[in-house]
């Protein structure tokens, strides 16, 4: 160093002559990456918080269902006028339940109960569902018959819709679904308390319903939970069994390739090829009942198993080569090394896998359409062999109903199925961290 | 080991289940995405009314894919019941008979109108079928020559109209109502503008002929909607001028926010329907498999309640919900043949 620097002091004052390796070019490329990349996120992110906000805020009023509570007399003379209960207990199925609460309504609007016009209005605020409410109160205690009862009935889905404020009541009288006699009334009704929201149990609870103020997503989500174990009890052993032997045990051959090939191609299928596949091998040849819960599990458990098998593949793969030469060295058989050393490691992964393919299975419609499980189901589901919808199905049933009310409830719907979506991905990740193991 | 004995258990249980699956008790309907909304409300009340019977499964789908499940044979695995808003065309009538369902109960249920509706905030439209054709069909007769439809403004087609752009937002065609719609205002425009006659001298073939005047114009004016009314309502709010097909219940739920346009100077409501004046309407109807009558508990009861006139009458649920309900005549006489077990 002494050396150069005496030989020549001319370089010791001035900088020394760097060469010319383009750094600011290279930073400023760096600098423009990180730019896209900021880009490209907060494009992803702004399209989510958009799709988040719509759905949330049209959809954050479906968990509120207003309810009327008016005291219902339960009139003999309407229920049962000829007092044949005690030889003929039909006659309590088939009384005219809904007038009971017709007439306590307009007792406490003070509508006359001669002027028919008014009473059609009063009748179309309450939900048709009240004859069903009423007919089971009288069924579970006939000692009631003769008295007065306050009754929670559900409003009308127009009544509610108008109550949330999604009726546009600017326009003329004649151009909604609503009058402006019904308007006031429900001030009326929520200045006294009588009519107010309440938490909407009835969207998790009840079954399908042409009336919106009574759907829910009940038969579709037993439909939808049958179908995940189908999918969890089947996909799971076979696609975890199918890729620990084409891993461990299969050799390599152009059999073994094509297999490979096949199983990668299958993950890309679209999903209504095995709607069409389940209509013809469950439906017509196996002879197993259409719109069950059972058949959409079976197909979705053929859509689901290639996703299942590549991750589990990928995570056996994952796993060192060190741990299996170690296992055999010690003397454990290639049974024994897998199942007690590789499979425990790769287990993260595998579950992982499972759980997107889970969630994957959860979201679909297209191949439900085929087996007939897009449809209107009113009676809960006692086994997976009975008729039954899904989550999505429902989501894409009600968002084609004309009803106001139900454009809430697609929404909330959506909120519902995105929450399980949501709690299975954090599983997962949950799964992956608790254990993962490094080396 | 576990994982390998959980399997078994799955195959078995599956198995288990298999055999288990002979009878049903539950009616099952498939068929149109129209008649669908009336479908379920009668299914619904039927299931509130008879406990001791399941509310029937009603799936959508379309018309021709119900038809299509009810012509697959006779048996439990089958359907019941395929509602359609269209008529059973001859070729699935002979599908069917191949597959063994040779006897077929048709049941017309009501009508349903189809309805022009706008936005709220433009100015009335008052048309008449001709009005449609000429803004609307591919081709136009002008000097004795077959061109282009050259009409972009509504105003073009008739200074009556309002001076905006021609934006049609129709049903698609694999919906029944395209059918009705080509039939009802195309075909009528066609011969109302005499473009019939002249297309017939231009094109000799009768069926062409006929082809040529419910064409409709492919240049982007007309847009095919191929998913259910929520979606055309969606393209209306998007473009303030567009004019869309409903069908008459749905436009009566969101008449809020759409405006509707008279055909001929009718305006489209349940009575108007009822008594012939709006012209654009047709029947809806569902088939019921004979075969399958005595032998799936409560098929007989469905269909008996949804022709009663507590749901189909006058003053019923699905008139309320806008089905426009037959005559009375006509109502009673779709009971008595039914009841007589009358087959196509």
């Amino acid at each position: 160093m002494t050396d150069i620097t005496s030989a020549d002091p001319m370089v010791l004052t001035a900088a020394p002559p760097r060469r010319e390796i383009g750094i600011k070019r290279r930073y400023a490329a760096e600098r423009r990456f990180r730019l896209y990349g900021i880009l490209a996120i907060s494009f992803g992110v702004i399209f989510l918080l958009l799709l988040l906000w719509s759905v949330v805020s049209k959809g954050y009023t479906a968990f509120l269902q207003t309810e009327i509570t008016v005291p219902v007399t339960f009139t003999e003379k309407v229920i049962d006028p000829q007092n044949t209960r005690a030889t003929n207990p039909a006659v309590l199925m088939a009384a005219n339940y809904p007038v009971l609460a017709r007439d306590a309504l307009a007792k406490e609007l003070g509508v006359d109960p001669a002027d028919r016009a008014a009473l059609k209005e009063v009748n179309s605020m309450i939900s048709a569902s009240v004859r069903v409410q009423l007919r089971d109160i009288v069924v579970n205690d006939p000692s009631v018959i003769g008295k007065t009862v306050p009754v929670k009935v559900l409003a009308e889905g127009n009544v509610d819709a108008a109550y949330k404020g999604h009726i546009d009541l600017s326009v003329p009288e004649s151009d909604r679904k609503i009058s402006d006699r019904q308007l006031g009334w429900i001030q009326q009704l929520a200045a006294k308390g009588e009519l107010a929201s309440r938490f909407n149990t009835g969207l998790f609870v009840n079954g399908a319903s042409s009336r919106p103020e009574a759907a829910g997503v009940g038969v579709a989500l037993i439909g939808s939970f049958f179908m995940m174990l189908i999918v969890l009890a089947l996909a799971l052993p076979i696609g975890v069994a199918a890729s620990i032997y084409l891993e461990e045990f299969a050799p390599k051959n152009r059999l073994t390739d094509l297999i490979e090939v096949n199983i990668n191609n299958l993950a890309a299928v679209p999903s209504i090829v095995y709607g069409l596949l389940g209509l013809a091998v469950f439906i017509n040849f196996a002879g197993l009942p259409r719109s069950a819960s059972l058949v959409g599990g079976l197909v979705l458990t053929l859509m689901t198993l290639p996703t299942i098998i590549i991750a589990t593949r990928a995570a056996l793969k994952a796993v060192p080569p060190s741990i299996r030469a170690a296992a055999l060295g010690l003397g454990a058989s290639k049974m024994q090394t897998i199942f007690h050393h590789v499979l425990p490691l790769a287990m993260p992964g595998i579950l992982t896998g499972t759980i997107i393919g889970l969630a994957h299975a959860l979201g679909e419609t297209a191949p439900l359409l085929l087996i007939g499980m897009v449809a209107f189901v009113a009676d809960f589901p006692a086994t997976p062999l009975q008729p039954s919808t899904a989550l999505p199905v429902q989501i894409y049933m009600w968002a084609n109903e004309a009803e106001r009310a139900f454009v809430e409830r697609t929404s909330g719907a959506i909120i519902i199925l995105l929450l399980f979506l949501l709690a299975m991905n954090i599983g997962a990740v949950i799964l992956r961290r608790r254990f993962e193991r490094r080396w | 080991m576990t994982l390998l004995k959980l399997s078994a258990a799955a195959l078995v249980a599956s198995v288990a289940f298999a055999g288990a699956a002979a009878a049903r008790d539950q009616v099952q309907i498939a068929g149109s995405s129209t008649v669908l909304p009336y479908a379920k409300i009668v299914a619904e009340s039927f299931g509130e009314t008879f406990p001791n019977f399941k509310s029937p499964i009603v799936e959508s789908g379309g018309s021709s894919a119900g038809l299509k499940e009810f012509c697959k044979g006779v048996g439990p695995e089958t359907i019941d019941i395929a509602n359609a808003s269209r008529p059973i065309k001859s070729s699935e009538v002979e599908a069917c008979k191949a597959a063994g369902v040779t006897e077929i109960q048709e049941v017309r249920i009501g009508y349903d109108g189809i309805v022009f509706a706008t936005d709220k905030g433009i100015a009335d439209i008052n048309f008449v079928p001709a009005d449609v054709y000429k803004a609307l069909a591919a081709q136009l007769v002008i000097d004795g020559k077959l061109v282009a439809n050259p009409n972009k403004k509504w105003s073009d087609v008739n200074p009556k109209l309002p001076n905006i752009d021609i934006a049609a937002y129709i049903p698609g065609e694999k919906h029944g109502t395209r059918e009705v719609f080509e039939e009802k205002l195309l075909a009528h425009g066609c011969k109302d503008t005499g473009a019939a006659d002249e297309i017939k001298k231009l094109i000799t073939d009768e069926k062409a002929a006929a082809k040529a005047c419910v064409a409709v114009r492919k240049d982007g004016v007309a847009v095919d909607i191929d998913g259910d009314y929520t979606e055309t309502l969606a393209r209306i709010a998007a473009n303030k001028n567009g004019v869309g097909v409903f069908g008459l219940s749905f436009y009566e739920n969101n008449a809020d926010k759409l405006k509707v346009a008279t055909v001929s100077g009718v305006v489209p409501t349940v009575e108007s329907i009822a008594k012939g004046e709006y012209p654009v309407s047709r029947p809806l109807f569902f088939y019921v498999k004979k075969a399958h009558l005595g032998v799936i508990p409560g098929l007989k009861e469905y269909v008996e309640f949804f022709l009663g006139d507590a749901m189909v009458g006058p003053d019923s649920p699905l008139a309320e919900y806008g089905l426009v309900p037959a005559p009375d005549a006509e109502r009673e006489k779709a009971r008595t043949d039914f009841a007589a077990g009358k087959t196509l």
